[in-house]
């Protein structure tokens, strides 16, 4: 018995049943998303354990052999994104207890946000492009849903506006598939990048390469793409928004864009520079479009959607570098991105609970009224900017020092520069927020959402003083996986199912 | 060549109608378009002429059948269409029931 193939039947499973179990006893629903996500959380640690000793763990459906049935291919870049999604899917859960007790139809929400948790694991693990594309519209289909879980009229135009750019990305997906299909006759990565190799540098080569970059900055939310990405994320109820935000437009966007490039195109920086710079383009134009909006924004979500937009800048940016600490740099980001803006949508949530609004005009003074907010909010935002010792300085360091190594110093002073932007947007929330004296009404969060806020700032501070183990452990191998390249499939292939 | 041809300007026609349209029935009608037209690519991909259909009883019978593999995706991209175009229209309706209009225009109550 594998352990791989639970990763997404769990939250499947778990998914069918809750309906049920909210008939037979209101409350279930909470308990079973939160334990499954728990269960989860363990089970990704186990995964990140073993991937230690064995680079490439292959699970086989149904036993099929590699070229002709679905594999899910496990590896430590598997492992680090199952490890960030458990987490944020974890914390989100928790602070969904009572942020979500005033809305109707719980069920409906536990069960959206098991299929997306599902559909994020299954894009993470699988080793087939169909299969791929399958798990990939399992979560977008969940997340427009629950981009329009209050069916106010924002929240539905902004789920429409989302589910308009998104289905072009999908759908673009689904084409260049066929287009592979044609040419390959194969949907298994690792048999891709074989047959890919042989007609390396050919229009189609470039052409299809061109369409899935597309689609993948559709689902990451790159400048050009951006316009979905601060309707969506804030219409959202909070918990989802830290969960779009923290980590899926990561999985749908930036996990496949890495995934595709590295280890199925088997494009490097010391081959294709060209190609590379277009990431590091598309990287800087976001850090510094979306930084700028950011200023001038005056709703505390939507500040954070385009902060979001601006930080996916920098992983985009790490992943363009292309050397070690370069895509090692921008794998930390992720995590550091996801523990910190997962938080700040959380402190979010906790103020719109509270007081029923997030105009940053009306609201006021809450730094002492709500002081576990406050002082999450104060953690995650200093993470983001890249004070230290939290988690995110060290991400954005290591992408410097790639950057340097990688003879682009002005790249890297310009990044420097850049995060000021960070912290003048996210100081515009801290001010009036939190330091202005005002009156408004509002009492301190309840206890479970204080728990999940603490959750994620000790993660912050934890993962922040101990970097040096994280990399080597779990930051380092992931980085180390995709830099393997086209040694991928030779692993895929060679990989057998042991018991694990 | 001219038929896989054709389905890239099916496709088109669904993004023309996507980009252009205000109505929000007809820019679902233009994914479903899109939809059909990557469907049909799939099919005419696993296509042979005179070929029969991918059932094997016995292996001494002549083996030109048509490549079944893309007819598994079309059969599960249908299903993921149907998801999608039932949620968009659902969303339709909803915002028909909220501004009282299909028009994308008069849609706007978030800025920028």
């Amino acid at each position: 018995m594998s352990f791989i193939p639970l990763f997404f039947a769990l939250p499947l499973v778990s998914a069918f049943f809750i309906p049920i179990l909210g008939k037979i006893y209101r409350p279930l629903v909470w308990i079973v998303s939160t334990v499954v996500s728990f269960i989860l959380f363990i089970l990704a640690l186990y995964g990140t354990a073993v991937t230690q000793e064995i680079p490439m763990i292959v699970y086989k459906m149904g036993n099929w052999p590699p070229p002709l049935g679905i594999v899910m291919a496990f590896d430590s870049f598997s492992a680090l994104m199952v490890l960030v999604i458990s987490i944020i899917v974890f914390s989100g859960s928790l602070f969904s207890l009572r942020y979500m007790s005033h809305y109707t139809g719980q069920w409906k929400f536990y069960t959206l946000y098991m299929l997306i948790t599902a559909g994020m694991m299954g894009v993470s693990i699988t080793g087939d492009l169909f299969n791929m594309f399958v798990f990939l519209e399992i979560a977008a289909i969940s997340s427009y849903a629950l981009v329009a879980f209050g069916v106010d009229a924002e929240e539905l135009e902004a789920s429409f506006k989302y589910m308009v750019m998104g289905e072009i990305g999908g759908l673009t997906f689904l084409l260049t598939i066929a287009l592979i299909y044609a040419k390959t006759s194969t949907l298994n990565l690792a048999d891709i990048s074989n047959s890919l190799q042989m007609i390396r540098g050919s229009t189609f080569f470039w052409t299809i390469l061109g369409m899935l970059l597309f689609a993948f900055s559709i689902k990451a939310a790159l400048v050009p793409f951006h316009s979905w990405l601060p309707d969506a994320h804030p219409a959202a109820p909070a918990p989802i928004s830290s969960l779009l935000s923290g980590i899926f437009i990561k999985v749908l966007g930036l996990y496949t864009t890495a995934r595709i490039v590295f280890n199925v195109f088997g494009l490097s920086r010391a081959t294709d520079p060209l190609f590379f710079n277009i990431l590091v383009g598309l990287g800087l134009l976001s850090i510094a479009f979306a930084g700028l909006t950011a200023l001038n924004q005056g709703d505390y979500k939507r500040l954070l959607g385009f902060s979001s937009v601006s930080q996916i800048g920098y992983i985009m940016l790490g992943l363009g570098i292309g050397n070690y600490y370069g895509v090692a740099g921008a794998l930390f980001f992720i995590l550091a991105h996801a523990l910190g803006k997962g938080l700040l949508f959380l402190t979010s949530g906790s103020v719109v609970h509270a007081t029923g609004t997030r105009d940053l005009k009306k609201l006021a003074g809450l730094g002492e009224r709500m002081s576990t907010t406050a002082w999450s909010f104060r953690f995650g935002a200093l993470s983001l900017i890249g004070i230290p010792p939290l988690v995110g300085f060290f991400a954005k360091f290591f992408i410097i020092i790639g950057a340097a190594q990688a003879g682009f110093l002005w790249i890297a002073i310009v990044a420097i520069l850049l995060s000021i932007l960070t912290l003048a947007y996210l100081l515009k929330i801290e001010n009036s927020v939190f330091m202005k004296k005002g009156k408004i009404e509002a009492k301190a969060a309840p206890f479970t959402m204080r728990i999940a806020m603490v959750f994620l700032v000790v993660l912050i501070v934890v993962i922040g003083i101990g970097f040096q183990p994280v990399m080597d452990f779990i930051v380092g191998p992931a980085a180390h996986a995709l830099l393997k390249g086209l040694e991928y499939s030779h692993l895929v292939f060679s990989s057998f199912t042991m018991n694990f | 060549m001219m038929i896989f041809a054709s389905c890239i300007i099916l496709f088109l026609i669904g993004l023309y109608a996507i980009v252009t349209k205000r109505n929000l029935i007809k820019i679902a009608i233009g994914f479903a378009f899109i939809e059909y037209a990557i469907n049909l690519l799939f099919a005419l991909i696993g296509f042979k002429r005179d070929a029969i259909a991918p059932i094997i009883t016995s292996l001494d019978a002549p083996h030109n059948f048509v490549d079944p593999i893309p007819q598994a995706l079309v059969l599960t991209a249908i299903v993921i269409a149907l998801g999608t175009t039932a949620l968009m229209l659902t969303v339709i309706l909803r915002i028909y029931n909220r501004f009282k209009t299909f028009d994308i225009a008069e849609i706007k109550k978030l800025k920028g």
